[in-house]
C-alpha cells in the first residue's frame, strides 16, 4: 500500500513522470517542516505579512437575532489577499524556494488561490503562472487582472467544462511537462500525497488559533465547528485541531447548486461515489462509467467534482458531517450577514453561514458555534447583484 | 506464449494507437483492421475518459468526440469481440484508472480475458499503486504495462523488474523548451532496462515521422504512434480508413530491422 492514506482514500495516482518529483517534494517537506529556520521564516510571514492571527469575532447581533447558540466567526476574510488561501501558499512557495525552484504554477477557481499564489510569488521572487477555467476568468474577471498586476501570467483553460477541474488538469499536464524548475502549488487538501497533508498542515493554523482563542474567551471548547467545503482546505484547517475533541461537532457545508436532486450541483458528499481522480482516491461526482460529471455552483470556489481524501475519511468514520447548501440559501446568507454584522463574506463562506442560520436557533443559548469565514465577498458583489436581477458589471 | 510477446518476436514492433469510439465504435473496428493490414504489429485502444490528464489536446478532443457519440466500456468490449473474430493481432487498452475502478477490477480483467484484450496501460497508476489491480490482472493473464519516463532515473530498476508484456518508454517530457539535466535520453533508459529485464521496450510520445520511427526502432524493440494517427481520424472522420493505411504503411517502412 502506498503512502498518504486516509482509510482507503488518498494515495498517489499520478503518471510515472511525476513520481520522482512527488517523492522529492515529500522529502523536502518532511525536512523543512522541522527546520527551525523555515518554521521561523514562515511564522514571520504569517504574522507580519498575512496579518495572523486572524480574529475570532463574537457575532453578538446574529446571536441575538437567531436566538440560540453563541456565534463566533473565525475571520480568515481579514487575511492579506482576503482569504485563507494565503496560509497555504506562503508555506508552499517558501518550500518551493528552499527546494531551489524558480517557478510556481497553480490552478484557481474563484481566483482566490491564484491571487494568493501570485502574491506569495511576487514577495518571494518566483516566476508564477496561473491556470484558470475560461468560464471562471469571465465570472471573476477582476481577479484575473489582480493576478496580472501581481506579475503572474494567467492561462484561460478552454478544455472540458472550462472550470476548476479543467484548471487542475492543465496544471498537472504543465507540471508533467516541466518539473525541474517548477513546483505545482496545489490550492486544496487534494491531489496525490503529500499535497493533502502539506495543505492541511499549513491550513491547520486556523484551528490551532481558534482553539486557543475560544479557550481564552469562553474557557471551553465549542460545540460546533463549521466551514464550507469545495476541495476542503479551509474546512480541513478549521477541523484539524478539534478532531481529537470528540464532543466538538464538525460540519462541512458543500455547494448544492440548484439542489442535490438536480444535475446542477457540486455536492460531492451528497451525490458522489468512490473513485480515483486527480491523483487521489476519494468521492467524486461521476457517472456509472467513471466519467467525471460537469458540476455547478454559483460559487466558483466550490465548483469542484471531488473532495479531499481526509474529508472522505472523516465522513466514512462519522467524525464529520457534510451538508448540502443551495445557491439560493447561500445568497440569502450572503445578504443576511452583510446586513446584520456588516461583513461581506465570500459566497463560498456564505454556504457555511447559511447552514449556521439553520442550526443556531435550534441550539441552547449556552452552546457555542465557530464558523470559519474563509474569504471576503468583494469579488462576488457583481455576481450576486446579477443573481438578484440587477444589471451590474465590474 | 502471449500475443504481446509474439508482436516483438524476431522483429521490431510498430504500435498504433486510436481512441475507441472516435468517431464511432463501428469505425474503430475498421481502423484497427486497416492498421493491421498496413503492418502494425500491436494496437493500443484508448478507453475515452472525461479528463485524460496525461494526454495532449489531440487525444483529449478524441476522447470528447467518442464520449459525445456514446462510447462506453461495454461497447468497447463488444467491438473487441468482433475484432477478435477477424484477427489475432495483440490488443492493449489505454485506460485511466477511474474507468476501470468504476467497472470493477475483477469484472474488467475478466472481460479483457473473455474478449481477447492482452494488456492494459494505465497512465495514472504508478508502480507504488499497482497492487490495486495486479492481483485481478494476474489471475486473468492480463499484462499491466509498465511506463518509464525521462525522470524515472533510479526508479527504473524497481519499476521494470517484474514488468510483463512490454515496457512503455516515454520519450520526452512533451513540451518544447523544457529539456533539462534531470531528464535522460531514451538510449540511456533502454540500456538500463535491458540490464534488468528481457521484457521488450517500445518508445512513444511525440513520434510522427518515418525518420523518428527509424531512429527509435533502432534503439528499442518497438515504437508507438498515437496523436499523429488520432489527428488523421479527426481530419477524415468516417473516411479515415484509407488515409490511416497509407500513413501507417509509410511509418512501418521506417522500422529498423531486428
Amino acid at each position: 500500500m502506498s503512502k498518504g492514506r486516509y482509510g482507503k482514500h488518498g494515495g498517489q495516482y499520478i503518471p510515472e513522470t511525476l513520481m520522482n518529483e512527488i517523492h522529492k517534494l515529500e522529502d523536502a517537506y518532511e525536512h523543512f517542516k522541522n527546520d527551525a529556520e523555515f518554521v521561523k521564516e514562515l511564522d514571520t510571514l504569517n504574522r507580519e505579512y498575512a496579518g495572523r492571527p486572524s480574529l475570532l469575532y463574537f457575532a453578538e447581533k446574529m446571536t441575538r437575532d437567531l436566538g440560540g447558540a453563541k456565534i463566533y466567526f473565525k475571520r480568515e476574510d481579514l487575511n492579506h489577499t482576503g482569504s485563507h488561501k494565503i496560509n497555504n501558499v506562503l508555506g508552499q512557495v517558501l518550500l518551493a524556494k528552499k527546494m531551489g525552484k524558480t517557478r510556481v504554477i497553480a490552478e484557481t477557481g474563484a481566483g482566490q488561490h491564484g491571487v494568493a499564489t501570485a502574491t506569495a510569488a511576487a514577495l518571494l521572487d518566483m516566476e508564477c503562472e496561473i491556470y484558470m477555467g475560461k468560464e471562471d476568468t469571465v465570472r471573476q474577471a477582476l481577479n484575473v487582472y489582480r493576478m496580472e498586476l501581481l506579475g503572474a501570467k494567467v492561462h484561460a483553460v478552454e478544455s472540458g467544462t472550462m472550470t476548476l477541474k479543467d484548471a487542475v488538469n492543465a496544471c498537472m499536464r504543465e507540471w508533467t511537462a516541466r518539473v525541474d524548475d517548477t513546483l505545482y502549488v496545489l490550492g486544496s487538501v487534494m491531489g496525490p500525497h503529500p499535497f493533502p497533508m502539506i495543505v492541511r498542515d499549513f491550513q491547520s493554523i486556523i484551528s490551532r488559533e481558534a482553539r486557543e482563542q475560544i479557550l481564552a474567551v469562553e474557557g471551553r471548547l465549542p460545540d460546533v465547528v463549521m466551514a464550507c467545503v469545495g476541495g476542503g482546505s479551509n474546512a480541513m484547517g478549521s477541523f484539524y485541531e478539534f478532531i481529537d475533541d470528540k464532543d466538538v461537532r464538525l460540519i462541512g457545508c458543500e455547494a448544492a447548486g440548484h439542489g442535490v436532486d438536480t444535475d446542477k450541483t457540486a455536492a460531492t458528499m451528497a451525490v458522489g461515489t468512490e473513485g480515483v481522480f486527480h491523483g487521489m482516491k476519494s468521492y467524486f461526482c461521476q457517472d456509472e462509467y467513471g466519467q467525471i460529471a460537469p458540476v455547478y455552483s454559483i460559487s466558483a470556489g466550490l465548483d469542484y467534482p471531488g473532495v479531499g481524501p481526509e474529508h472522505a475519511y472523516l465522513k466514512d468514520i462519522g467524525r464529520a458531517e457534510y451538508v448540502p447548501v443551495t445557491d439560493e440559501e447561500a445568497v440569502q446568507a450572503f445578504e443576511y450577514i452583510a446586513r446584520e454584522e456588516g461583513i461581506i463574506a465570500a459566497i463560498e463562506s456564505s454556504h457555511a453561514v447559511a447552514h449556521l442560520m439553520k442550526i443556531a436557533p435550534e441550539m441552547d443559548k449556552g452552546q457555542i458555534i465557530i464558523c470559519t469565514l474563509s474569504g471576503r465577498g468583494d469579488k462576488d458583489v457583481a455576481a450576486i447583484a446579477r443573481y438578484r436581477g440587477i444589471d451590474l458589471h465590474e | 506464449m502471449s500475443r504481446i510477446y509474439k508482436a516483438f518476436e524476431d522483429k521490431k514492433a510498430f504500435i498504433g494507437f486510436l481512441t475507441a469510439g472516435d468517431p464511432t465504435l463501428g469505425k474503430t473496428e475498421e481502423f484497427v483492421l486497416e492498421m493491421e493490414r498496413a503492418g502494425a504489429s500491436l494496437i493500443e485502444i484508448g478507453v475515452p475518459f472525461s479528463d485524460p490528464i496525461a494526454d495532449g489536446p489531440v487525444i483529449q478532443e478524441a476522447n470528447i468526440r467518442s464520449l459525445s457519440a456514446g462510447c462506453t466500456m461495454d461497447g468497447i468490449f463488444e467491438v473487441v469481440i468482433s475484432i477478435r473474430e477477424k484477427t489475432e493481432i495483440p490488443l492493449v487498452f489505454l485506460a485511466y484508472l477511474n474507468t476501470i475502478y468504476k467497472y470493477g477490477y475483477e469484472k474488467f480483467c475478466g472481460r479483457c480475458e473473455e474478449c481477447g484484450v492482452d494488456g492494459v496501460i494505465i497512465p495514472d497508476l504508478p508502480f507504488e499503486e499497482k497492487e490495486e489491480i495486479l492481483p485481478a490482472a494476474s489471475k486473468c493473464g492480463i499484462d499491466i504495462i509498465t511506463m518509464v519516463a525521462p525522470t524515472s532515473r533510479e526508479r527504473i530498476e524497481m519499476v521494470v523488474k517484474e514488468a510483463t508484456g512490454f515496457i512503455y518508454v516515454v520519450s520526452s517530457m512533451g513540451v518544447t523548451g523544457a529539456r533539462s539535466e534531470i531528464t535522460m535520453d531514451v538510449g540511456e533508459i533502454v540500456g538500463i532496462i535491458r540490464s534488468v529485464t528481457d521484457t521488450p521496450t517500445a518508445i512513444g510520445f511525440g513520434i510522427n515521422t518515418k525518420e523518428q520511427v527509424a531512429d527509435y526502432s533502432a534503439i528499442a524493440d518497438g515504437v508507438i504512434i498515437g496523436s499523429a494517427i488520432v489527428r488523421i481520424i479527426a481530419e477524415y472522420g468516417e473516411e479515415a480508413g484509407p488515409e490511416l493505411r497509407k500513413y501507417v504503411e509509410e511509418m512501418v517502412s521506417g522500422i529498423a530491422h531486428a
